[in-house]
């Protein structure tokens, strides 16, 4: 019998017990529903941790003076050599280092007319917004030679705009940084939340220098330094690779013996985040799981049901016996009944996983991303549960003795 | 041959020791008592049972030396089956009945709808194809039956009281369109109760305890 054939009459036979085919379903449905939405979602959530490396700089590594932990002792990071705008200039000459910026962070008050707002202010240059790839939506960044010669001018985040401004053009207007004043030349886009959950809107950037001998006071004990390197890798050199040269360069600049413990860090600001990921992960591990149970007990319904349908027809199992039906013929359709229950239930899970995973993407605020091997996958699945389940039924039905299921009563 | 039934402790002897040849294109009735063992002869004869001891050979084959698909399809190719309660899928047609059996047919091809509307028209039911079992009469139910034992193109027919379910009018016409095939050359054996069904065919044998009582062949 031609396989065609068998799917023919099994798609009849489904509807010939529509509600008892549904409630048998079900199972699937629901099986592959949350299979759908788990896998859309673990893509979902991994599309935002993408997202958020990319925004923090997938190819960026970032220097720190001090160490993770001395003999036990955590030591602060004031404790080491700091950096200098020398190494800045050493590292942009190294060919893995497509652009290097310094900086510099303080909390700080600034005051526009009446209106006071704590808020940070970093002293970078103009590397950083490359590095960042954060663009100004209204007026500009430093130029070199505004970095160079330390003048009093700001960019700055949308949340400044809003918490000072309040609706009027912040362009070309003063706001007084710790007393300071400096005029803004440029409004960043906007960035939201970090995912540690703080705002990135809410900043004030000005020219490294600047910061350095106007605000944070910092020239005269430690002039030229800067807290904070970080190195955009260039293209084609690997992260982890650069990052191990970095560190050998970095170990023989500031002389340090062999054996001795670094007294910087080089770390990509993606290992944390992918860390902290991680639990994510195993979350949607334990969801897919769960999901797949579902499908499994799903399964054992299609089985039960099968079973129930090969004893019912135990006589019709005879006669197409006795018409010259082989073994294997009553395997197929019956396998055939399972793959079509199955694979019906798995259609109308792939509809409700759509669903769901619009759900589980809206309430992660994350954009809904499911592709076509997802739901391939989905489907596959549930045919696969169908074969598997439906092989134990069929095959006790393609054994009976064909005069035996022919007096059946 | 010899048939026993092992009923826990108990042993049924449905066929004490028969032996029995049928001639292709004969026409043979089977009689006797309930429990005589007909039913169980017959189930030997089409292949849907084994016996417990002696053998059966169809054309010259032995059944016991053949492997279960090659069984089937004997019964797909070979034999044609009718029974008395004419077991007829409620929820498929007349045509879609008299097809059934052409879906396992593995070594020719057919053009199964063609085949089965002929066979049909054959029994006097080419204005009945789209009818469901639920929908006919007992005796059209026979002939869809007897259409379906036809599909194959079998050269022996075999039917278990085909007219135990019908009146007496419709018996003859069951039986006249079975004395219709076994004049194209196909052999038929059946099992029956009613000596005026019995009338119709050429040799009549009796049983009874499972041993032939009497074999008797109709003068011509
Ligand atoms: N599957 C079985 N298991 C046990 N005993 C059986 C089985 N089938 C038949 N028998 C027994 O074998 C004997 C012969 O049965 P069989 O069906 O051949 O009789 P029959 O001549 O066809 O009778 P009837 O005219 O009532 O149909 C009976 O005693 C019956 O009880
Ligand atoms: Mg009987």
């Amino acid at each position: 019998m031609k396989f065609s054939v068998a799917l023919a009459s099994a798609i009849e036979a489904l509807f010939a017990n529509l509600l008892r085919s549904f409630l048998t379903m079900l199972g699937i449905i629901i099986g592959v529903a949350s299979v759908m939405t788990m896998m859309a979602m673990g893509e979902g959530a991994k599309a935002r941790i993408d997202e958020q490396i990319s925004a923090l700089g997938a190819s960026t590594l970032t220097l720190r003076p001090g160490s993770m932990r001395r003999g036990g002792r955590s030591l602060g990071a004031g404790a080491a050599k700091p950096f200098t705008e020398s190494d800045i200039a050493v590292l942009a000459s190294l060919p893995y280092a497509q652009a290097v910026s310094g900086q510099l962070s303080k909390s700080v008050t600034a005051v526009s007319g009446q209106t006071n707002w704590s808020t940070s202010l970093t002293g970078t240059d103009a590397a950083y917004f490359e590095i960042h790839d954060w663009t100004p939506t209204e007026g500009r960044v430093f130029t070199d030679r505004e970095v160079r010669t330390g003048a009093a001018v700001a960019v700055i985040g949308k949340s400044i705009v809003d918490n000072l401004f309040d609706g009027t053009d912040p362009l070309g207007q003063r706001i007084r940084v710790n007393n300071v004043p400096v005029s803004v030349i440029g409004v960043l886009s906007e960035k939201g939340q970090s995912s540690f959950g703080s705002d990135r809107d809410d900043v004030i950037f000005i020219p490294l220098g600047t910061a350095r001998n106007r605000i944070i006071g910092a020239h005269r004990t430690t002039p030229k330094n800067v807290s904070r390197i970080e190195v955009m890798v260039a293209d084609g050199y690997d992260l982890k690779e650069a990052q191990n040269k970095l560190g050998e360069y970095m170990r023989e600049r500031r002389r340090i013996k062999a054996g001795a413990d670094d007294d910087f860090m080089v770390f990509n600001i993606a290992d944390f985040v992918r860390a902290r990921s991680a639990t994510q992960a195993t979350m949607g591990v334990l969801l897919a799981f769960m999901a797949a149970v579902a499908l499994f007990v799903g399964g054992v319904g299609v089985m039960n049901i099968m079973l129930v349908s090969v004893t019912e027809r135990t006589r019709e199992i005879g006669l197409r016996m006795a018409l010259g039906a082989r073994g294997s013929d009553i395997m197929v359709q019956f396998l055939a009944e399972a793959i079509v229950l199955c694979g019906t239930g798995g259609l109308i899970g792939v509809v409700l996983g759509f669903a769901g995973s619009w759900i589980a993407a809206k309430t992660g605020g994350w954009e809904m991303s499911i592709s076509p091997q997802i739901t391939l996958i989905s489907l596959g699945a549930a045919v696969a549960v169908g074969l598997f389940f439906g092989y134990f039924p069929a095959r006790r039905a393609a054994r009976l003795n064909p005069i035996d299921a022919l007096r059946y009563e | 041959m010899t048939k026993v039934y092992a009923m826990g402790d108990q042993k049924v002897h449905a066929l004490r020791g028969i032996d029995l040849e049928i001639a292709p294109g004969d026409f043979t009735a089977i009689m006797g008592p309930s429990g005589s063992g007909k039913s169980t002869l017959m189930n030997l004869i089409g292949a849907l049972d084994q016996p417990t001891s002696g053998e059966m050979l169809i054309e010259g084959h032995s059944l016991s030396t053949m492997r279960p698909d090659d069984l089937a399809d004997l019964r797909n190719r070979t034999l044609g089956f009718v029974f008395q309660q004419f077991n007829l899928l409620p929820r498929a047609n007349a045509l879609q009945n008299v097809k059934l059996p052409l879906r396992y047919a593995r070594h020719e091809q057919i053009d199964a709808d063609a085949r089965a509307r002929e066979c049909l028209e054959l029994v006097g039911l080419g204005d009945r194809m789209d009818h469901r079992p639920a929908q006919l009469s007992g005796g059209q139910q026979q002939r869809v039956a007897i259409a379906r034992a036809l599909a194959g193109r079998p050269r022996i027919i075999l039917a278990d009281e085909p007219t135990g379910a019908l009146d007496t009018k419709t018996s003859t016409d069951i039986m006249e369109l079975l004395v219709k095939l076994n004049a194209t050359g196909i052999t038929i054996i059946l099992v029956t109760h009613e000596p005026e069904v019995a009338e119709f065919a050429r040799r009549r044998i009796h049983f009874r305890d499972g041993l032939i009582e009497s074999d008797e062949r109709r003068a011509a």
